[in-house]
């Protein structure tokens, strides 16, 4: 965990207005989305985020990050604005180290270590694994998935646009691990979904 | 967002800091009220009220112990000319953190420091002296002298 000591002010933006009104309105939609997975949520309050952030992933962080909670900033992240504005906003500590972290911002996910680098959980707490904040190009538009399990009656489908190669067979990999493994918030301009780890995962052809 | 040309010795922003954290709410909102012209600003963080453990230690120089918690309101907020200003102060009062903020902001532009300066650091700075001056005028007054007589056996 590292925080350096000094934020430069000058060039932070400021985040939501209302913090406690607008936070708890977000915490709610996160908390639908992990409960009906498969379906897609709208922050059209979301405020503006810095640079290499959409609102939609932005105000999850602001709103999911505190001092507890160690997270992981993706490389492209890392040192920018989005840094010191999380920073600034959230007073999240930071981690190099995928293991430690409660969060990870994602906004490459290519570039990404894979899903099963980040923590787990452990057997006694598997509520402690690391949750990932995923910012793709859009949420709509790529290949059909089909999702089953809890939340979902029958099936349900996404078609999340962006996604790397292999990410669907991580995902399945991660769902093979129950109760251990990630949980996954995708975010792209003002919208989000979620996949918990209870979610199964079918790609057409399987 | 325009350079900040003013870099100040931490120590003196130290200084203005504490005498706006530890002016009376009314004295700092009257000050403020006061001014012929306030600039525009908005807030980066919204004045929250919170906790802030303080620490001492015997002497000024034993270990550290925790004396207790105190109720801290802090506000940031950006000037529209671009300076950025913290508030920290003590109490409730969200009005004084934001209005300390803006005074820290402006106390770091050229432009905006002498509106201030005087009006509100300076008289800030004047009350807290005078009541400090006060209250140990009327200690003084009433300062009893403890003196002991050492009896000194005379040897025998």
């Amino acid at each position: 965990m590292s925080l350096s000591p000094v934020l430069d002010l000058a060039e932070i933006a400021p985040a939501f207005a209302d913090p406690t009104r607008e936070s708890q309105a977000i915490f709610r939609r996160v908390m639908d989305a992990m409960a009906r997975p498969g379906t897609l949520y709208d922050l059209p309050f979301a405020p503006d985020a810095p640079d290499g952030l959409d609102r939609a992933a932005g105000a999850v962080a602001l709103t999911l990050f505190d001092f507890e909670t160690p997270v992981w900033l993706d490389p492209a992240l890392a040192g920018g604005p989005a840094e010191r504005w999380l920073r600034f906003h959230a007073g999240c500590p930071l981690t190099a180290d995928p293991l430690q972290a409660a969060f990870a911002l994602v906004t490459d996910l290519a570039a990404a270590p894979v899903l099963a680098a980040f923590n787990q959980g452990d057997a006694k707490y598997p509520d402690r694994s690391t949750t990932l904040v995923i910012q793709l190009p859009a949420l709509t538009g790529g290949p059909r998935v089909t999702l089953r399990g809890p939340g979902i009656k029958d099936e349900a489908s996404l078609t999340l646009a962006g996604l790397p190669d292999g990410f669907w067979a991580q995902v399945q990999a991660n769902h093979e691990t129950f109760q251990f493994g990630v949980d996954l918030i995708f975010a792209a301009d003002d919208r989000l979904t979620a996949l918990p780890r209870s979610t199964r995962v079918i790609i057409k052809g399987d | 967002m325009p350079v900040q040309s003013v870099v100040e010795a931490p120590a003196e922003r130290r200084r203005w800091l504490s005498i706006l954290a530890k002016a009376p709410a009314s004295e700092v909102t009257a000050a403020w009220d006061g001014l012929a012209q306030r600039p525009g600003y908005r807030a980066l963080r919204a004045p929250e009220i919170g906790m802030v453990l303080v620490r001492g230690r015997m002497g000024g120089a034993g270990d550290a112990f925790n004396l207790g918690e105190m109720t801290v309101t802090r506000a940031a907020v950006r000037l529209d000319s671009g300076e950025t200003g913290i508030g920290y102060v003590a109490g409730r009062d969200r009005r004084h953190a934001e209005i300390a903020a803006a005074v820290d902001a402006m106390m770091q532009s050229p432009d905006l420091r002498p509106a201030v300066e005087g009006a509100i650091v300076a008289r800030l700075a004047r009350a807290q002296d005078e009541r400090r001056d006060t209250a140990a005028r009327k200690a003084a007054a009433t300062k009893v002298d403890f003196f002991t007589m050492v009896r000194t056996r005379s040897p025998a």
